[in-house]
């Protein structure tokens, strides 16, 4: 069975809402989630997601807020909860006291796409290991093999493969390149393989996870939220129908 | 310690590197393998240095600056970035650049632009190499900056706002970035300071670096030394900060001065004085001083200036900073504006808004008669004629 990643911001629509989706998420029926903490400046986001943190931080969304909301479903949302952010929140948050505080809450990895793996290397790896929190790094199809196998070892929980270099949401996302998704899965690598950016329903959900494990949906979602005043109920039949 | 060069991994100190999404690397990797061995080799500089002289108009003249002088009462000399074609420091960076990408086989070129004068350089590189240009400008900026946006349309570039945030500089690097990401293969991205990712700062900080070599010969002509007493120049990311101290940072009797935009005042909340606000983080792929609050959100910054309107300073001006290697002054707008009015009455020189940050810095320290300080005159003033008019 593919696993189904859901991406959404912390803090919108509505500051509050936070726990209410992820509940949603897990009750639909996805295998995962992943929760932005919003950022004044994401660049690696398309206009959809860059709009969902600038509401969110309008909403007074704040890392301290999230770790609140997060500590009010650690019971309840049991599926793995990914914390995804830019570094510097992280940072001025403190690194270590940031992943003590996830480990506290019940999260259990993070993936920061601006964080190197020089950096990781020299600095940060530790800290995650010492809070026993995975780290996902992000490839593309203009990642080496080399750097593939490099970034995978690094890895803990999943690798992000990104379905093409682009920003998310981009609708240029090549969504079935084979020779990415064959260079993949002949790699060997130690960590399953996601898919992610450009994924928009069920049948691009069950093209590039052909031969990958799981695929992460994040700017159709969030657009959903950003859209509905019902975004409840569409949010929920969204999720089931690229699930089942 | 060498002040002007990064570390293997584009560090300056504790500032620099390259905090980039993955979707970024190649590009940026490819250019920190090849920068150096192309910007040295002996065809690239031929090309390059032919260019600076018969296109540009280089090299430009260090003008001994006798009625300021005067009423200051001290030795000054402005470095005549402003009769550089196009009528700023920046050309020097944009046409090295964009001969950069040439060898590195891209066509298609992307810049961001505050006051325009990158806009403008980098779009006449690209006219006359041949190479597509786009240029992002935050909406604003559009506005308040109008003739230059003319003269970018006029050169063959589209100019696309950036309608995020404070719709200004800031806004317009982040969807130059997002604009990078994704066109990575046929794309350069012409950073016009000394921000960003390693290698940028010190790319542009090489191209710009002709500014201090220049005037240390020039120098060395009018009174028999290389070296002055003082250099003083704007700091909004800091390029041409960067060009003009890059030969005197590692000369002790060299006082180094950065003038950085107060805004309305380092407490109004209206400022982009980013030494006195700002603090330890990461913006646009580098870690430097940035303002921002608490959360690490980045703070939008203020500038009666468009080019110094930036929430972050380049890596090496903030090792600069933190070494007590430079000395930064806050210049509010007011103040600006002011020295603005006193060049032009009295040397017929009309500087760019930015340059009048560094002018400023003769009202607000003490120097002594026979001290030799030289102001970097960055750029022109026609582009902030519509500012000036406001307030004349």
């Amino acid at each position: 069975m593919k696993k189904l990643n859901i991406y959404f911001t912390a803090g919108v629509p509505k500051l509050e809402d936070t726990g209410k989706i992820a509940k949603l998420i897990q009750e639909s029926g996805a295998d995962m989630m992943e929760i932005g903490i919003p950022y004044s400046d994401p660049v690696a986001d398309g206009p959809v997601i860059q709009e969902a943190h600038s509401l969110a931080l309008k909403n007074g969304m704040s890392i301290k807020k999230l770790f609140e909301q997060l500590a009010e479903i650690k019971d309840s949302v049991t599926i793995p909860k990914i914390l995804m952010g830019y570094l510097n929140p992280v940072l001025q948050f403190g690194f270590d006291n940031f992943c003590q505080k996830c480990a506290e809450v019940g999260v259990s990895g993070l993936i920061i796409p601006d964080l190197p793996p020089i950096e990781f290397e020299n600095k940060y790896g530790e800290i995650l290991k010492k809070h026993n929190l995975n780290f996902t790094f992000l490839v593309t199809p203009e990642t080496s093999e080399k750097r593939i196998k490099y970034l995978d070892s690094l890895s803990s929980g999943f690798l992000y493969a990104v379905s093409s270099s682009s920003t998310t949401g981009n609708d240029n996302a090549v969504l079935k390149n084979e020779n990415y998704l064959d260079r993949l899965a002949s790699l060997n690598l130690t960590n399953p393989v996601f898919i992610g950016f450009g994924i928009k329903n069920k049948s691009d959900f069950e093209n590039v996870t052909e031969k990958a494990q799981g695929g992460i949906i994040g700017t159709a979602f969030v657009k959903i939220l950003l859209e509905n005043q019902d975004w409840e109920s569409k949010a929920e039949s969204f999720i089931q129908s690229v699930k089942n | 310690m060498n002040f002007q060069n990064p570390d293997k991994n584009g560090y300056y100190g504790d500032f620099g590197g390259a905090f980039i999404p993955e979707m970024l690397y190649p590009n940026v990797a490819e250019l920190q393998e090849k920068y150096i061995q192309i910007i040295e080799s002996e065809e690239f500089q031929d090309e390059f240095q032919d260019l600076l002289k018969n296109y540009v108009g280089r090299a430009t003249p260090l003008y001994f600056a006798k009625n300021l002088s005067e009423k200051h009462q001290t030795q000054i000399y402005l470095k005549r970035e402003d009769l550089n074609h196009t009528g700023a420091h920046k050309i020097n960076n944009a046409l090295g650049q964009a001969l950069l990408a040439k060898k590195l086989g891209k066509h298609r070129i992307i810049a961001e632009t505050g006051a325009g004068q990158h806009g403008v350089a980098t779009a006449t590189a690209c006219a006359l190499l041949g190479l597509e240009c786009i240029v992002y400008m935050g909406e604003v900026d559009i506005q308040r900056q109008a003739p230059n946006v003319a003269r970018m349309k006029m050169l063959g570039a589209t100019v696309i706002p950036a309608t995020s945030g404070s719709k200004t500089l800031k806004d317009a690097v982040n969807e130059a970035l997002r604009d990078w990401i994704n066109n990575p293969s046929t794309t350069h991205y012409i950073i016009g300071s000394v921000v960003g990712p390693h290698p940028f700062p010190d790319l542009v900080a090489r191209f710009q670096s002709i500014i201090s070599k220049e005037i240390k010969g020039q120098l060395n002509e009018k009174i028999g030394r290389e070296n002055p007493d003082y250099v003083i120049a704007c700091v909004g990311g800091g390029s041409n900060a960067a060009g003009t101290f890059y030969h005197f940072v590692n000369e002790e009797n060299v006082k180094i001065i950065a003038a950085e935009a107060g805004g309305l005042g380092v407490d109004s909340g209206k400022s982009a004085a980013t030494t006195f606000l700002g603090t330890l983080g990461i913006l646009h792929g580098s870690q430097s001083l940035v303002m921002q609050t608490e959360d690490g959100q980045v703070i939008e910054p203020h500038s009666i200036s468009a080019g110094l309107d930036y929430p972050g300073i380049g890596p090496m001006h903030a090792n600069l900073f933190n070494q007590k290697r430079a000395e930064f002054f806050s210049i509010n707008d007011d103040e600006a504006l002011k020295s603005a009015f006193e060049l032009t009455k009295i040397e017929g020189i009309i500087p760019a808004l930015e340059s009048a940050h560094a002018l400023a810095v003769l009202d607000k320290k003490k120097f002594e008669k026979e001290d030799v300080v030289v102001i970097c005159l960055s750029g022109r003033g026609d582009k902030d004629m519509e500012t000036y008019l406001k307030h004349l």
